[in-house]
């Protein structure tokens, strides 16, 4: 245990950590910009100095180590002016319309320079325009708002193993953007978000559909169906001030008719619908030798990512559509059939907590006769966005369920929502349609949890299973490039492109740190301990779509619907 | 126009040959080889350094756009280098910049639609007493003046024009 004496109070530190952390485990809040909580510090921005009393020197607290004896001074002057004069320097090239911009309210430039007082433009003059990247159907990019901390390459690189972006030009030049400044919808982003979630201020934000949605409301000769992903009902919350680990799904599907949508699904339906096909899927593979590993298809991000960079595995990744799409296919055949809608007057919308859903949606591979299955994806931000506009005020509604006939779900189709959830889900049906029994106990421990990699040795019957769970590409890099020097040991890969899963996905309300993700990630496992419907085989719903619809898993009637296929994407990687 | 790219595909391979070690110390030396034998950096050639040194696209984009030197278009059949050296600045080189993008219509770095003009600045071209100086296609032109300036270009535009006839 090392000492340290900071404004004057004497607080203890460990051998090795940063000044940061050790301010930070005791309640001193010492601002950041470049700092990220996972990755090395690069010491870029010097938002974070603070004073070494004897020296007077100012050092920056997230890249040095503390010493035992150190006298440090976290306010002083000297402190505050250079803080200060650094946000001026930032504003100093920075449009001054924080009145429009998306990031507004929730963008740490403006509450650093608020907290410090910066109350005028203390040099220079906003830069000229640039012009915006809107070519992205996920991700809009405005260089005129980015003071160039670098999180989002770092995020892009080094979480994500895509580095779709990087920084451009030098000295007043210099931006962040793909190569040869193209726009992001030929680069080799993924549009996974996560860009988004680390950038301070509005230079990235989601491609936003809320006017094509409020359009679609509005118009009476619309039909007007929505779905909500698994992991929205237990964030959305937080997008009205709500402490974090809230599960609201209720109240969200009493705010969703408020809004004026038809019908409520809930794609956690799909999602067990998903597991019905996939588990079968995987017994097939086994039992007529295909090729495995098998890996999950649910995440689009990842999808593109391996259509890129490792189009050699494409026959691995499982042919099951995600439970989004699977959604949107049942929605405008059998639903639209079965109520004697016209499916060119539906409109079907879903909330995902994710932005590469947006550009899933308009795959060519996702629709029938140019007809897409789902027409708008909404983040979970967005929806927090228009709930507001309309004056639905989240919490002080009264719990409804959702519409029949996708509106059942089980737990494990609402666990996908967290990174291990897709598998355990698989492993509690596949060890049903294996044995014909029930796993004694449906918790899988070892599949939970925040880490990057996880893995499995089951004994479902006669099968050895080996299993793995990965989130963050950079992560998923890894592993295939172990199956591709030779690794034979696994049966079945779930990867999620966020790291943590889709509570922790490129969508989600903003300003989440590692715990608020454990909480939201707590918020489903209680979900799963409490309810008595734990395996997706078990939802009566999806049986009956089965009996009614379907036929069997892998049928003819699913080829058509529920599968699908992808290919190689020539992008510049 | 096929067979030139076949070409610099081919020359591509054998510079990356050249540096057989796929170190990424080598990434600023293949890119300026790359770029005196094809003239610019284009797409492919990026992608090509990119596999071969294991490096993204985005990241050898960034290393090379941080230099001055390197150009991502292929040059013009009239390549114009305006030197702004100290000498040329004094001389007012800032102004003959500006006076060279009015007429041409690029920008430094940029090759006009037609494939006519393209543009480069450079730090010194060590022709100091003909202050300010630009240099089309490796000849100097001296004490560049707007007038001069217009003229030249309207040479090579008329001289084009009569060639295309
Ligand atoms: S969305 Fe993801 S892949 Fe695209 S630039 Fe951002 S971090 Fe990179
Ligand atoms: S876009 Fe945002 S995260 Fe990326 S460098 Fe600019 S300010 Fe930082
Ligand atoms: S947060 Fe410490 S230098 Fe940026």
């Amino acid at each position: 245990m090392i000492t340290l004496k900071v404004d004057n109070r004497t607080i203890e530190a460990n051998e090795g950590e940063t000044i940061l952390s050790a301010l930070n485990r005791h309640g001193i809040h010492v601002p950041t910009l470049c700092h990220m909580e996972e990755l090395p510090p690069t010491g870029a921005c010097r938002m974070c100095v603070v004073e070494q009393e004897d020296t007077a020197r100012l050092i920056t607290a997230c890249s040095h180590p503390v010493a035992d004896g150190m006298v440090l001074s976290t306010h002083s002057p000297k402190v505050l002016g250079a803080r200060r004069m650094i946000v001026e320097l930032l504003l100093s090239s920075h449009p001054d319309d924080c009145l429009y911009c998306s990031r507004s309210g929730k963008c740490d430039l403006q509450q650093l320079a608020e907290g410090l007082g910066v109350r005028r433009r203390a040099a220079g003059e906003p830069a000229p325009s640039t012009p915006m990247d809107v070519s992205g159907p996920s991700i809009i990019r405005d260089p005129s708002k980015c003071i160039l901390c670098g999180k989002c390459v770092r995020t892009c690189e080094e979480i994500q193993g895509v580095s779709a972006i990087d920084f451009v030009g030098r000295g007043s030049k210099a931006t962040v953007a793909p190569a040869f400044d193209e726009g992001l919808n030929v680069s080799s982003c993924i549009n996974c978000g996560q860009c988004i979630i680390v950038c301070p201020t509005g230079a990235l934000s989601e491609h936003s559909y809320l006017d094509e949605v409020a359009a679609a409301l509005a118009d009476p000769e619309t039909f007007v169906v929505v779905q909500h992903a698994p992991a929205v009902s237990v964030t959305l919350a937080e997008e009205f001030g709500a402490r974090t680990g809230k599960d609201v799904d209720g109240q969200m599907v009493a705010a969703l008719r408020r809004l004026g949508f038809d019908r409520v699904f809930d794609t956690s339906f799909t999602a067990d619908l998903t597991i019905m096909e996939e588990a079968s899927e995987l017994a097939h593979r086994v039992a007529t030798g295909g090729r495995l590993p098998m890996l999950t298809s649910c995440s689009p991000g990842w999808i593109k990512f391996v259509e890129q960079f490792y189009p050699d595995f494409m026959e691995n990744l499982s042919t099951c559509k995600s439970p989004q799409q699977m959604m949107g296919a049942i929605i405008k055949s059998f639903f639209a059939e079965r109520e004697g809608i016209d499916k060119r007057k539906i409109v079907s919308v879903s909330i995902m907590p994710c932005t590469a859903k947006k550009f899933e949606c308009q795959r060519p591979e996702m629709g029938r006769e140019y007809i897409p299955d789902v027409d708008y994806v909404l983040t979970t931000r967005e929806l927090g966005r228009l709930l507001r506009m309309y004056g639905v005020m989240l919490p002080s509604l009264e719990p409804e369920q959702a519409d029949n006939p996708f509106g059942e779900r089980s737990t494990a189709g609402k666990i996908f929502g967290a990174s291990g959830g897709v598998m355990e889900a698989a492993v509690r049906t596949a060890h049903f349609l294996l044995t014909g029994k029930e796993m004694d106990e449906p918790q899988i421990r070892p599949l939970r949890g925040l880490k990057g990699v996880k893995s499995l040795k089951a004994r479902i019957g006669d099968l050895e299973v080996g299993a793995a769970v990965v989130s963050g590409l950079g992560n998923a890099r890894a592993i295939l490039d172990e199956v591709r020097g030779g690794r034979d040991d696994l049966h079945f890969i779930e990867v999620m492109t966020c790291p943590g899963g889709c509570i922790a996905g490129g969508g989600q309300p903003l300003g989440a740190d590692l715990s608020a993700i454990r909480a939201r990630m707590k918020a489903l496992y209680k979900i799963d301990r409490s309810e008595p419907i734990r395996t997706s085989h078990s939802n009566t719903s999806v049986k009956r779509l089965y009996e009614e619809f379907l036929g069997e898993p892998l049928g003819h009637k699913s080829h058509e619907l529920l599968h699908t296929h992808y290919g190689k994407r020539e992008v510049m990687t | 126009m096929p067979t030139e790219e076949v070409t610099n595909a081919e020359e591509i391979e054998q510079i990356l040959a050249d540096h057989a070690g796929r170190s990424r110390d080598d990434l600023i030396p293949i890119l300026q080889e790359i770029q005196d034998t094809c003239g610019y950096l284009s797409r492919e050639a990026v992608t090509s350094v990119g596999r071969y040194l294991n490096l993204p696209a985005s990241k050898i984009y960034g290393v090379a756009t941080f230099y001055n030197q390197f150009r991502f278009e292929p040059l013009g059949r009239y390549h114009i280098q305006v030197c702004r050296g100290t000498a040329c600045h004094v001389k007012g080189s800032a102004g003959v910049m500006d006076m060279v993008i009015n007429e041409i219509g690029v920008q430094p770095g940029q090759t006009s639609r037609d494939r006519l003009f393209s543009l480069e600045v450079v730090a010194c071209m060590g022709a100091c007493g003909l202050a300010p100086v630009i240099c089309v296609n490796g000849e100097f032109h001296a004490k560049m003046t707007p007038r001069k300036l217009a003229q030249l270009v309207a040479e090579i535009r008329q001289k084009e024009s009569s060639n295309a006839e």
